[in-house]
């Protein structure tokens, strides 16, 4: 069935371009290593430690190690416990966070390469009075997460989706989730929280439309 | 009582937000100061005496505060009484690749794992045991000296006259069916954070405080207290939010008393978190299982006896396997009425890390046997898939042959809503090539009618305390693992008490703080601490009825809560309760909310100028229950009845459950002639729940159970080459991802259970046995194939169908596995494998002459 091939091929895609994001992010580190080594003039900020971070649109100082994944310092140096790690190898999706509006897998990213990049985690997805993003509302409401520790890292996903798509097909939802993983739900009540999320978003959409009328 | 306002209505969970924001906390989400990072070093061979381990260069490192070892904590214990085989970290011998040897407490993780790197640790390996069957016939290097063959524990069960019963039968059918491992995979890797407080007399270590990732809080407590040799009134577990289970947290998993263990050693908080590689060493999931099962019938369908064979590969350890194999053949009844039934059941120990409990403990693979040959049956004897099930119904109140007391029985109304709902009957002889519909029941406990340890405690208890404002606080020790848990009890209460579910707090799975509750196992939960909650709020009930009825001036029995209102019988004319509730309300809030708060004064004193009252706010009853009674408390405690106990027989107390599930499920899958690829349409799953307190919880408990049997019916398998498991992470194990997840139809059955609270039953293991016999008859309408073998991966039905046209069988799991690696390649990120990997093959005496037996999964 052509329709299955694609999906297949997809996922496959998917994975690939994680580890050519991994083998990048390996190079990083080895130019890091390379220019002190060689006495070569260091990257910019390559030997520093205390690095400045733009997360959820604050300006956070953090004292980083060298080879420290933005996981890593996300959760235990700023206290933002919210990407959860399931694998530290790329493989789960759980601590997926945007990176300049696109979704990364935090533990398969130097923090010292998000330096100047903007980074959203699940904590900075709610509005700034603690309203919750529609998606967020729509998972609750639809009981889209059960254990709830993939759960960050699907919101993370499904807001870049969104944001890139706002009215995707069910191919087009599951082809993206699949970047990450669930065990709990089937992923069935998560797509229904999406839908849920899209038609109270076009709905309002519409409302405003007759508003403005 | 049919007017429910919060039961039957589909809530929010109560922690849904706390989950979608980040902001919920795990284990491995907390931090103390002074922390230390825990390492565990793991055995690199399956089977070695340890002739000394060496830590001081270890112990000298910078930054490496504590290094203990299997000397530093001896004693024995297992989650279950007759199995207290195991040990924080191995002491003389360990027993399979990745068994726990030493455990480091360092500052960081990278000096702790440098500091793994030092422990010097001499082994003298020993022959091991990949197969169940060749493990059988050792009779030296056993891997525990008490277990003569390896045998863990074998059950010989004979109810009715098998003999008898296939001597009746027109025709009998017998074969050998395979299920191969899996594991629970569940997405939070375990972790446990141990901290102990100075005694304040002293300044001795003292009291034990443990944040795990743990189904079993109370068992924790326990076992802790066997291996620190401390009083369990010391040690505090408490439970935080816990990312997934399925019965791999259902037991004490070493880590959690290696953290205690080095803790105490190091005098500092220490924190421990598995590895992804790590959870899967951990394991203790569903055993690889041979069965062999003959089934003797009539012409019409109709079961005149069974006899079963069931080898179970359990693993070094004895785990829950003693109840597992149990497990395996009691619950062969209570689905269908089956007269005569022989069970032979072998619990093996093989050097592989152990096998435990995984959702739908020990009856999913006996289940795919079984529902296999049903449909086998059918073809044969050219009847009805569906008709030969039904034709076998059981015919509730009754006791099966085996002891199992079956009251509520929804089992014909869910074939009736699948067979219906998948247009069975039209669509199945008229399906294109490469389609099939397959159908298939399955069925579980709610919960164990015997506890593991033998006592005549309740196993759930409940408490409540209401505030003067109204708030209404539940302390229950069942834990929430993500099944909804929590939610289900807030329910409940609130319920009984016809009070707003946001009144509802719950303080759950926190030993100093909750009463005893034995754990979110075996589907437990609902059918056990939702009857203590509901008898905790009839208590607490009483006292705030009392009050109204004083102040209402009317019986107790005229009072009436509902809907956040309390008020007297007959006080006005509505066709309901919430009706009559709703036109109070309005009545209400006309004249003024009355609020029943602390600083107001005691509502006895104005009661008198007001006169007898009609009705009152929630609040307002509760301030004159505190006046009339004091403090307003209620407990309540559930056992199971002893009618439902089971019977005598030796293994007799494993089976036995207040009440049993049912499903039925039928699977629309095509398969691919060309390439052995089985796609997955649509499953209908009808599951009978006795009432669904929750429906969108039901819908996902009952669609997360199918959807993990998909699994391990197409892809899921752990694959083992020596011992040693080739397929350690999430991506190579195959958990099915969003684009290989099929729409999964949920049809809710009520059956009203008479001793379920509010008639429900368990909602969250049922279905998945069902899937896998489902999605394999599926197959065999499909293209004709029998896949007797799970998970039916393209090699497996490419083989069949190539043996079924008569071409040479593609040979692969008769000599090596085809999907193991020819070489053995690295572990990314393995801590003991670390260019390891094939020079402890060299060593290895099991690798040392013939290659046979010592493949696992070669045996056939």
């Amino acid at each position: 069935m052509p329709e299955e091939t694609s999906k297949a091929v997809s996922r496959r895609r998917f994975i690939m371009g994680v580890i050519a994001g991994g083998a990048a992010v390996s190079a990083a580190g080895y130019l890091f290593r390379a220019s002190t080594h060689h006495g070569n003039a260091p990257l910019i900020g390559a030997g520093e430690r205390l690095i400045t971070l733009n997360v959820n649109g604050r300006q956070r100082r953090v004292d980083v190690a060298r080879q420290e994944t933005l996981a890593w310092t996300l959760r235990y140096n700023l206290g933002l416990t919210g990407a959860k790690l399931g694998c530290d190898r790329g493989e789960c999706g759980a601590c997926t966070v945007l990176i300049d509006d696109v979704p990364h897998y935090s533990c398969s990213v130097l923090t010292h390469t998000v330096r100047s990049r903007k980074v959203t985690t699940i904590e900075g997805l709610a509005a700034a009075d603690g309203t919750l993003h529609p998606v967020q509302q729509a998972m609750v409401d639809q009981h889209g997460s059960q254990c709830g520790f993939c759960t960050p890292g699907f919101m993370m996903t499904i807001k870049w989706l969104l944001a890139n798509n706002p009215d995707p097909s069910e191919d087009e939802i599951r082809d993206a989730l699949s970047s990450n993983l669930c065990r709990c739900t089937g992923y069935s009540q998560m797509y229904q929280a999406i839908r849920a999320a899209i038609d109270a978003e076009q709905k309002g959409t519409k409302q405003e439309l007759v508003e403005a009328k | 009582m049919t007017d429910f306002s919060v039961i039957g209505k589909s809530v929010a969970m109560i922690d849904a937000a706390g989950k979608t924001t980040g902001a919920g906390k795990y284990t491995d989400d907390f931090t103390l100061p002074g922390m230390l990072v825990g390492k565990i070093l793991h055995s690199p061979y399956p089977h070695a005496r340890i002739k000394c381990i060496d830590t001081s260069r270890a112990k000298a490192l910078q930054g490496v505060v504590a290094v203990v070892t299997g000397e530093d904590a001896p004693n024995p214990y297992g989650i279950l009484p007759v199995g207290h085989d195991e040990t924080a970290l191995a002491v003389g011998k360990v027993r399979y690749v990745g068994d726990h040897v030493a455990c480091v407490a360092a500052v960081t993780e990278e000096i702790a794992e440098e500091a793994l790197e030092l422990i010097d640790v001499e082994y003298e390996p020993l022959p091991a045991y990949f197969d169940p069957v060749e493990s059988m016939k050792a009779e030296t290097d056993l891997i525990h000296e008490n277990r003569p063959h390896n045998l863990e524990k074998d059950y010989h069960h004979v109810f009715g006259d098998p003999e008898k019963g296939f001597a009746e039968a027109d025709y009998v059918a017998e074969a050998r069916y395979i299920a191969n491992e899996v594991t629970h995979a569940a997405m939070e890797p375990h972790c446990t954070l141990a901290n102990f407080e100075l005694d304040p007399h002293t300044g001795k270590m003292g009291r034990l405080t443990v944040w795990s990732s743990t189904q079993v809080p109370y068992y924790l407590q326990h076992k802790l207290s066997l291996v620190l040799e401390m009083p369990m009134s010391q040690i505090r577990v408490i439970k935080p939010l816990v990312g997934g289970g399925f019965g791999g947290k259902s037991e004490i998993i070493p880590l959690e008393i290696i953290a205690a263990v080095t803790a105490r050693a190091a005098r500092a908080p220490v924190k421990i978190t598995y590895t992804r590689e790590e959870v899967f060493w951990a394991h203790r999931g569903r055993p690889r299982t041979i069965i062999d099962l003959k089934t003797g019938v009539k012409n019409d369908g109709r079961v005149t006896a069974v006899a079963c064979e069931v080898i179970q590969d359990g693993g070094a350890y004895c785990s829950y396997g003693v109840v597992t194999i149990l497990y395996s053949g009691a619950l062969l009844g209570a689905l269908y009425d089956i007269p005569h039934i022989r069970y032979d059941g072998y619990r093996v120990l093989t050097n592989k890390p152990a096998c435990g409990a995984m959702r739908g403990h020990g009856t999913v693979n006996v289940r795919f046997a079984f529902e296999s040959q049903m449909d086998e049956i059918a073809a044969t004897l050219k009847l009805d898939p569906a008709e030969v099930r039904r034709v076998n119904l059981l015919k509730p109140p009754t006791v099966t042959v085996n002891g199992l007391r079956v009251l509520s029985y929804g089992l014909p109304e869910c074939i009736d809503q699948v067979i219906t709902r998948s247009g069975w009957a039209e669509r199945k002889d008229k399906m294109p090539k490469g389609r099939g519909l397959g159908v298939a029941c399955s069925h579980y406990v709610s919960g164990a009618a015997n506890s593991i340890i033998r006592s005549d405690m309740p196993h759930s208890t409940v408490n409540i305390k209401i505030d003067r404002d109204g708030g209404v606080v539940v302390y229950t020790g069942a834990s929430e693992i993500g099944q909804g848990s929590d939610t289900m009890t807030a329910q409940v209460v609130a319920e009984v008490l016809g009070c707003d579910l946001a009144r509802v707090r719950v303080i759950a799975a926190d030993t100093d703080l909750t009463p005893i509750d034995l754990g979110s196992y075996s589907s437990r939960v609902t059918f056990m601490s939702g009857n203590a909650a509901l008898r905790a709020a009839q208590d607490v009930k009483k006292n705030i009825v009392s009050a109204a009825a004083k102040r209402m001036n009317c019986a107790p029995e005229d009072v009436i809560m509902h809907s956040d209102r309390v008020y007297k019988r007959g006080a006005v004319a509505g066709d309901n309760d919430s009706e009559a509730a709703e036109i109070l309300q309005d009545k209400e809030a006309a004249r003024g909310h009355v609020d029943g708060q602390i600083l107001r004064g005691s509502v006895l004193q104005t009661r008198k100028e007001e006169g007898p009252k009609e009705h009152m706010s929630f609040e307002e009853a509760v301030v004159s229950a505190i006046d009339f009674h004091g403090a307003l408390t209620g407990t309540g405690s559930y056992a199971p009845p002893t009618e439902a106990r089971g019977g005598k027989h030796k293994g007799g107390g494993v089976g036995p459950s207040p009440a049993y599930s049912y499903s039925a499920q039928v699977a629309d899958v095509s398969v691919d002639e060309e390439t052995g690829e089985v796609t997955v349409h649509k499953i209908w799953a009808a599951h009978d729940c006795g009432r669904a307190l929750n429906p969108v919880a039901v819908e996902g408990q009952v669609i997360g159970s199918v959807w993990m049997g998909l699994g391990q019916a197409l892809e899921e398998e752990m694959i083992w080459k020596d011992g040693l498991l080739m397929n350690p992470g999430l991506l190579e194990y195959r958990s099915p991802s969003s684009t290989e997840s099929p729409e999964i139809e949920c049809i809710i059955v009520e059956s009203v259970d008479p001793e379920g609270p509010f008639g429900a039953k368990e909602a969250g293991e049922g279905s998945l046995a069902a899937t896998i016999p489902a999605i394999s008859n599926a197959i065999y309408h499909a293209v004709g194939v029998r896949l007797r073998e799970s998970p039916f991966t393209p090699e497996r039905i490419l083989s069949a169908l190539r043996a079924k046209k008569g071409m040479k069988r593609i040979e692969m799991t008769e000599s090596v596995d085809p999907t193991a690696p020819v070489k053995f390649r690295e572990h990314g990120g393995s801590l003991w494998f670390r260019g390891k990997g094939p020079t402890r093959h060299a060593l290895d005496p099991s690798r040392q002459g013939s290659q046979a037996g010592s493949v696992a999964g070669g045996e056939r």
